[in-house]
């Protein structure tokens, strides 16, 4: 509690809160104009299906002004939040994982691609056993694999790891069932 | 009694051996994922929404049910032994457990919460089914006025009553709806937000937004916290058998936590922090060991939330089942896998899908007995699942979340939109916006606005519907309160006080 003997310092603008405010509002703003672009039959001119694109937009345009205000009142942050500082390089890296597997799971099939972004992730967040971590990664995609496409039917992109496997595991199936 | 002659039918679906091992292996899966940090129910049960695809819907909903309840017995263990809250309900039983598993009363905190939360978990169970068929009497006589008008006020509990701000969680829900408008519009067939793509016309998959919000940005975020500090895991010492003494104790802030959570749970608004919250303050209250709490650890201060944890998550299930209204962003994805069937939870469902619906409720007893042998004689078991290293964690889920999202269509693009979110839920985290409301917009709000055009098409464009029935008007007046309410609260006691008195955070 704050006592009138010893004022409590005007609040400060906080620029990060006013950053979330002002992007929150540029998607009011696109939301506008993909309202805009719906095409609306003029047989729909009760309630036709710009009413809710609508309302939604009103909504975020006034939550993002009341953030905005917010943030010009000192923001809403805890003190414990804006001291601990970003690790800026660990996360970086975890990106760089999300991006290779982003991009190489077409090419390569989704066992290689996913033990890259695991090395790159366990590095990311600090471990150096990086032999060990595509092992793991390995076994842990393969597990991955062959629980979700085989035993649930979902199609994962296979590459030349899971084509390989698929051959063996078939012929072995095969050899067990026939 | 009715309710027992359906809930005997119930038990005959759910014992039969394939449901029993559907119930082991959710429960012993949401165990894992409770005790694990940084994954949820309502990431484990949307990564396993494919299933919906290959097995019966009592297969799966017994799946899910044994996520749902088991992941409420495994964040707790978390709580005691490591002080980190595997799941936000069990925030609380953080405060005393963790207390108690340092003062050497790890294995009575463990006992008292898992044995607490199988007697609430019991009676909350016990309460869905007597509960819902009333809730579907009187659901019956609702029309889209009505159910429009509940919506709003579950939108206006869920996001803005329950958070710590109004504002951040409507946001919250209001980015939902955006998420949830995306798609063709299934009334007019018209592409909305789709800004030209082919992808979107389908919308955005709940599993990819759950997977992003909840497995991607909290990786982001634990990544960028590297330096916030480790937490240790406190070793489990003391026996798993309470003493006469602590079962004395325990019993009263069982049954209590259970009549406190329930009816919360049960109430369109969920949520199980409050319930929490309110039990540990009255277990504070009445205890005769006041010095214990926050000192060496109370074993009420652990045995009373819990229970109103366990009893509050049985309490959620009442609004699903009987009128589709999820209020946690589990239920939703609940609610979705419903849709995946073609199933249209709502006061018909009790008659339409009985086999459903009380093989489920008869299913979570059974849940309950097996999450009691699981978590008590096999502890052992869970605590070598906490000395998993936070990289190779983390990496793994990602893993995981790549399966989820590639495997619904193969399409780079959902890896795209997967890590879009991924770093929205990193910024909400961030600046700590919820991100239960964003799945529960994205879900319902949709359903909201089928229900408001049905209202407004019957009505012939009148407005006046929503505040000339009765029902509609109390509704709405209600959400109207529950978001203004505490507003003019706030200002009355800060007037009273009559201090300028600047609170960072509170707007």
């Amino acid at each position: 509690m704050s006592t009138t003997s010893q004022p409590s310092p005007p609040p400060r603008l906080a620029v990060p809160e006013l950053l979330v405010g002002i992007g929150l509002l540029v998607c009011a703003g696109a939301v506008a104009w993909q309202t805009l672009a719906i095409p609306v039959s003029p047989l729909y001119s009760k309630v036709g299906p710009t009413v809710f694109p609508y309302l939604t937009m009103v909504g975020l345009a006034v939550l993002s002004l009341l953030l905005i205000l917010a943030a010009f009142r000192g923001g809403w942050q805890p003190e414990e939040e804006k001291e601990t500082p970003t690790d800026w390089k660990a996360m970086g890296i975890v990106v760089l994982g999300l991006i290779a597997n982003l991009l190489l799971i077409r090419p390569l099939g989704f066992t290689a691609a996913s033990v890259v972004m695991f090395v790159l992730v366990c590095f990311g967040f600090g471990s150096r056993r990086t032999v060990r971590d595509a092992l793991l990664g390995l076994i842990l995609a393969l597990a991955a694999y062959f629980g979700f496409a085989r035993a649930l039917g979902v199609n994962i992109g296979a590459g030349f790891i899971e084509n390989q496997l698929n051959t063996v595991v078939d012929a072995i199936i095969g050899a067990v069932g026939g | 009694m009715d309710t027992l002659g359906h809930l005997a039918h119930g038990f005959a679906v759910a014992l039969t051996p394939i449901n029993l091992m559907w119930c082991l292996v959710g429960t012993t899966l949401g165990t894992a994922i409770g005790v694990l940090p940084g994954l949820g129910p309502a990431l484990t049960i949307a990564l396993l929404l494919p299933i919906t695809y290959q097995v019966a819907p009592e297969a799966s909903f017994i799946l899910f049910a044994g996520i749902y309840y088991g992941a409420m017995y495994g964040g707790s263990t978390t709580s005691i032994l490591l002080n980190t809250p595997g799941e936000s309900a069990t925030i609380v039983t953080a405060l005393e457990g963790n207390k108690m598993a340092r003062s050497g009363r790890g294995g009575a905190a463990l006992a008292t919460s898992a044995i607490g939360s199988f007697v609430a978990g019991t009676i909350g169970t016990m309460g869905v089914a007597f509960l819902a068929p009333v809730v579907v009497k009187f659901a019956l006589a609702f029309g889209p006025a009505e159910y429009f008008s509940l919506m709003v006020l579950a939108f206006i509990t869920v996001s803005a009553v329950l958070g710590s701000s109004s504002v951040r969680g409507l946001t919250s829900l209001f980015g939902g709806f955006v998420i949830g408008l995306i798609g063709v519009d299934l009334q007019t067939g018209q592409p909305r937000f789709t800004f030209g793509s082919t992808e979107l016309l389908d919308g955005v998959d709940v599993i990819i937004a759950a997977v992003g919000l909840f497995a991607v940005g909290e990786t982001l975020y634990m990544a960028s916290r590297r330096y916030a500090g480790r937490d240790e895991i406190v070793p489990l010492r003391g026996s798993l058998y309470m003493t006469g003494a602590e079962w004395r104790r325990s019993w009263k802030p069982w049954l209590r936590g259970a009549a406190i959570g329930f009816p919360i749970g049960a109430m369109p608004a969920g949520g199980a922090e409050i319930p929490t919250f309110l039990s540990y303050a009255i277990e504070k209250k009445l205890s005769k060991h006041k010095h214990e709490f926050g000192t060496v650890g109370a074993i009420e201060g652990v045995a009373g939330p819990e229970a109103a944890n366990n009893a509050s998550a049985a309490g959620v299930l009442v609004p699903m089942l009987t009128l589709g209204l999820p209020t946690s962003a589990t239920a939703a994805i609940m609610l979705s896998a419903f849709q995946s069937y073609g199933i249209n939870p709502g006061p018909l469902l009790l008659t339409t899908q009985g086999d459903l619906v009380w093989g489920l409720i008869a299913s979570l007893f059974i849940a309950n007995i097996i999450l009691v042998v699981l978590n008590l004689p096999l502890i052992g078991l869970w605590v070598r699942l906490l000395k998993i290293p936070a990289p190779q964690l983390y990496a793994g889920i990602l893993v995981f979340a790549t399966v989820g999202t590639y495997g619904i269509s193969q399409s780079p693009i959902d890896l795209v939109i997967l890590y879009l979110l991924g770093a929205a839920g990193f910024l909400m985290r961030r600046f700590d916006f919820p991100t239960a409301p964003v799945i529960i917009g994205m879900i319902l709000g949709p359903l909201a606005e089928t229900q408001f055009r049905r209202a407004m098409t019957i009505s012939n464009g009148d407005w006046s519907v929503f505040y000339k029935h009765p029902l509609s008007l109390t509704l709405l007046t209600l959400a109207f309160i529950g978001l203004v309410g505490p507003h003019i609260w706030a200002y009355v006691e800060h007037r009273r006080r009559g201090g300028p008195e600047h609170v960072p955070g509170d707007a």
